[in-house]
């Protein structure tokens, strides 16, 4: 196995004006998922936006992000194949489940009958066999975050960011969600990044987990920023 | 102590009818002159209207209309240029959103919106003749990169295909959608959906198109056919940009209209007529045109080509919305240069001796028209102002729950009813009515007109704030005692003093640019600045037209600049207020 397989952080330091709002040096490895955990607002949307190359003028970044022997620290996002997974869905809803689907599956995959059995076949490892032509907004809370996790897989990501995804879910749908998050992203060997408050994402994530604080003035700004 | 109560509650009783009815009064109060224009013009269409003689039904009007030479020209110039304005407006507002949000650019353009929406259609239209005509001032720079001594034997203001006349409507179309564009972009939730797309290797144009536009689109559809009505049935830029031989239908109406012979508004009625029948089919066109697009926004989102390397195509992709609003500024710019200008001989990129020579002369007979136009402006925005704050807060109030967060889609539709019937086909038919009723033009009559197109961009402009505004303000206000009236009065108006400002800057802006109603209302005696500055299209006296310009876009300037100072002046030291 090749030892730049995963995701490198290294030496990663992320500031604002003069405030330094957090630090990082970790490696993860595939299959694995990193949990950072902090107060809401402690810079964990900062390091969210600043791995999937969305950080805003006015932080100043220094440290290098590898992606597979690849470094993709000063890449556009477009360029980094790195998948997202928000607090909401974001199905786009003037599209079918299956059209959000085809819209991020790879071009490389041609022909329409080929491309829609892909999405089925995605579809049905979501358990949501059947739910190809449906409208977005007639799917239940817990059947949305399969789909929003289908499509970002289908895009066949090098590496994973979850923005507390589980936390709108109510309490029985979290742990079926999550389960099927973490053992998808461990079946795929994708190196994961969570950024989470809830003590119990990082359990059943299973991996390292880094705590960051912050005063509440840093809160505040990286809040306001981010 | 009781008869003060008493009082009060009569005065909080009689203030809930008022909120009861208040919903439909204005939607209704639009709709209706639209419907009787309609029938105004439809009867003496069909030969029926005793004050001018017509007692009898016939189709004579309609053979009249029908031999009119280059009738299919003229209703092919209003056909073009109601698509091509339109498609061309929406393609370039798509792209510069795609190409441009969130970087620093888009913040720049954002700033320089409010000063071209305030520039009237007829004053742009003016500014892009003096720009791009064989003598204007491009062609003096090309001379003097090129060597030609002499401006060019070429059409280019007036040209028989319309095209100058269509580039002077985008001009003003693209900013105008750009305006409503932004507006409804926050509901698309472009940030995520944009990280989210570039996440899965789209470029930002892609990205943009297939993920946020159609949510933008979905918002703006009326605005946008409102621009393709107006563009198929334009008269003003028409008089001034357009092609004469022959003009576009809506240009010959109005001739028609004002001539002396009155048995000729028979035959306008029917070409009214056939005018809502052009823009009604350049609407349809338009509607088929949206499917067209949407399967083809389909096709492309599902093959997932990422089009990701799209660097070189993103200045590319704003640079139409860049030059609509260079054109427009360029325009006021060269407009104040005539306006001081001296001799100014061919070549010559400036004048070679500066006067206020043409001011002077022009301001003595521009004092009238211009003081006609502020007061109908006035009169017709304040107007409008009380009949929108009755209409949302009526809604507001009377909405099942309590709360409303938007207007009914049937009361949005009623509102642009207006701005969608061609102006041309029911003023007319208004004017018609005036006429059989004995009425002579004055300047309520001119107010009651405007307020007709004035009210529902206000309306329009006010909603989303009004609805915005969190409602636990005012119930605080009512647990301490505060009466509903005196919770409207003391802090939802004061807190929405920057949209009701702005809302009442558009609604004036709006009046002084109304050329049309000004004209077939006030039956030329009622000039404005507007009408003025459109009827000296046919002299080019440029040192006139540019006064005359200015002075038509001063009156939407000032009311623009107030609406913005006043706010900033009022909550100074408030950090909580932020203005608009």
């Amino acid at each position: 196995m090749n030892e730049d397989a995963g995701l490198s952080l290294e030496g990663l330091e992320i500031s604002l004006g003069a405030r330094r709002l957090l630090q990082l040096d970790r490696d993860v490895a595939p299959g694995e998922t990193l949990s950072v955990m902090g107060p809401s607002g402690s810079g964990k949307s900062t390091l969210f936006a600043f791995i999937g190359g969305f950080l805003g003028p006015g932080f100043s970044a220094s440290g290098r992000i590898r992606l597979n022997g690849r470094d993709v620290t000063g890449l556009a996002p477009e360029h980094r194949r790195i998948g997202l997974l928000f607090q909401d869905a974001l199905l786009f809803p003037h599209m079918s489940v299956g059209g959000n689907l085809l819209f991020a599956l790879p071009p490389h995959i041609r022909g329409r009958r080929a491309r829609r059995a892909a999405c089925e076949a995605m579809l049905a490892d979501v358990d949501l066999a059947g739910t190809f032509d449906r409208d977005p907004a007639t799917l239940s809370g817990g059947q949305a975050a399969r789909v929003a996790l289908a499509r970002t897989l289908i895009a066949e990501p090098e590496a994973l960011l979850l923005d507390e995804p589980f936390s709108r879910l109510d309490a029985g749908l979290k742990d079926m969600v999550r389960a099927l998050v973490f053992t998808r992203i461990a079946e795929r060997r994708i190196p994961a990044v969570l950024v989470t408050h809830d003590p119990a994402d990082a359990e059943a994530a299973g991996g390292a987990v880094v705590r960051i604080g912050g005063t509440p003035e840093v809160s505040r700004q990286s809040k306001g920023a981010a | 102590m009781s008869e003060l109560r008493r009082v009060v509650t009569t005065s909080t009783n009689r203030w809930r009818k008022i909120e009861g009815t208040a919903p439909w009064l204005l939607p209704l109060l639009l709709a209706f002159p639209v419907g009787v224009g309609l029938l105004g013009a439809a009867l003496p269409a069909f030969g029926y209207m005793p004050a001018l003689g017509g007692t009898t039904l016939s189709l004579a009007p309609w053979r009249a209309l029908l031999a009119e030479p280059g009738l299919g020209v003229s209703i092919a110039l209003g056909v073009a240029a109601g698509l091509v304005t339109t498609l061309l407006s929406v393609a370039g507002t798509a792209l510069f959103l795609a190409a441009a949000y969130g970087t620093r650019f888009f913040r720049l353009g954002r700033h320089l919106l409010a000063p071209l929406i305030a520039v009237p259609h007829a004053a742009a239209a003016f500014g892009l003749a003096l720009l791009i005509a064989p003598s204007g001032l491009l062609f003096r720079a090309a001379a003097l990169l090129l060597g030609f001594d002499r401006p060019p034997d070429l059409l280019i203001v007036g040209d028989p295909l319309g095209l100058t006349m269509i580039a002077g409507l985008i001009v003003k179309e693209m900013p105008f959608l750009l305006l409503v564009a932004l507006a409804a972009l926050p509901q698309a939730d472009p940030e995520r959906r944009l990280q989210l797309a570039r996440s899965l290797g789209y470029g930002r144009i892609a990205g943009f198109l297939l993920t946020v536009w159609p949510g933008v689109y979905r918002q703006i559809r009326l605005p946008v056919i409102a621009v393709a009505a107006f563009a198929s049935s334009v008269v003003d830029v028409a008089l001034i940009l357009g092609p004469s031989t022959p003009a576009p239908l809506a240009v010959r109406l109005v001739a028609w209209m004002n001539d002396p012979d009155l048995t000729r508004r028979f035959e306008a009625s029917a070409g009214a007529l056939l005018q809502l029948g052009v823009t009604l089919a350049v609407i349809l066109v338009w509607l088929g045109g949206e499917r067209f697009a949407a399967i083809a926004r389909q096709r492309m989102s599902e093959a997932g080509r990422r089009l990701a390397r799209d660097a070189m195509a993103r200045p590319v992709a704003a640079l139409p919305a860049a030059l609509a609003g260079l054109a427009v500024l360029g325009g006021l710019f060269i407009l104040a240069a005539w306006s001081f200008a001296g001799f100014w001989a061919f070549l010559d990129l400036a004048p070679r001796a500066w006067t206020v020579g043409g001011w002077a002369r022009v301001l003595g007979p521009a004092a009238g028209p211009l003081r006609t136009a502020f007061t109908v402006a006035l009169a017709a925005a304040c107007l409008a102002l009380v009949l929108v704050v009755l209409m949302l807060e009526g809604r507001r109030t009377s909405a099942p729950g309590g709360d409303q967060s938007r207007l009914p889609a049937i009361t949005t539709a009623l509102l642009y009813l207006p701005l969608i019937v061609p102006q041309v086909a029911f003023v007319f038919g208004l004017q018609v009515l005036i006429l059989a009723a004995g009425l002579t033009p004055s300047l309520p009559l001119l107010v009651a007109v405007h307020l007709i197109f004035v009210a529902p961009y206000v309306a329009l402009a006010l909603a989303d704030p009004w609805f915005a505004l969190d409602p636990r303000y005012e119930r605080v206000a009512s647990s301490l005692g505060r009466s509903r009236l005196a919770a409207l009065w003391r802090v939802r108006l004061p807190m929405l003093a920057a949209p009701i400002l702005s809302a009442f800057a558009i609604g004036f802006a709006v009046s002084v640019g109304q050329y049309l109603p000004t004209v077939l209302i006030g039956a030329g005696r009622l000039p404005t600045i507007t009408t003025e500055a459109v009827a000296l299209a046919a002299g080019g006296n440029r040192r006139v037209i540019g006064v005359y310009a200015l002075l038509q876009t001063l009156l939407p300037f000032l009311a623009f600049a107030l609406a913005a100072a006043v706010p900033r002046l009022l909550w100074r030291g408030r950090r909580g207020i932020r203005p608009a």
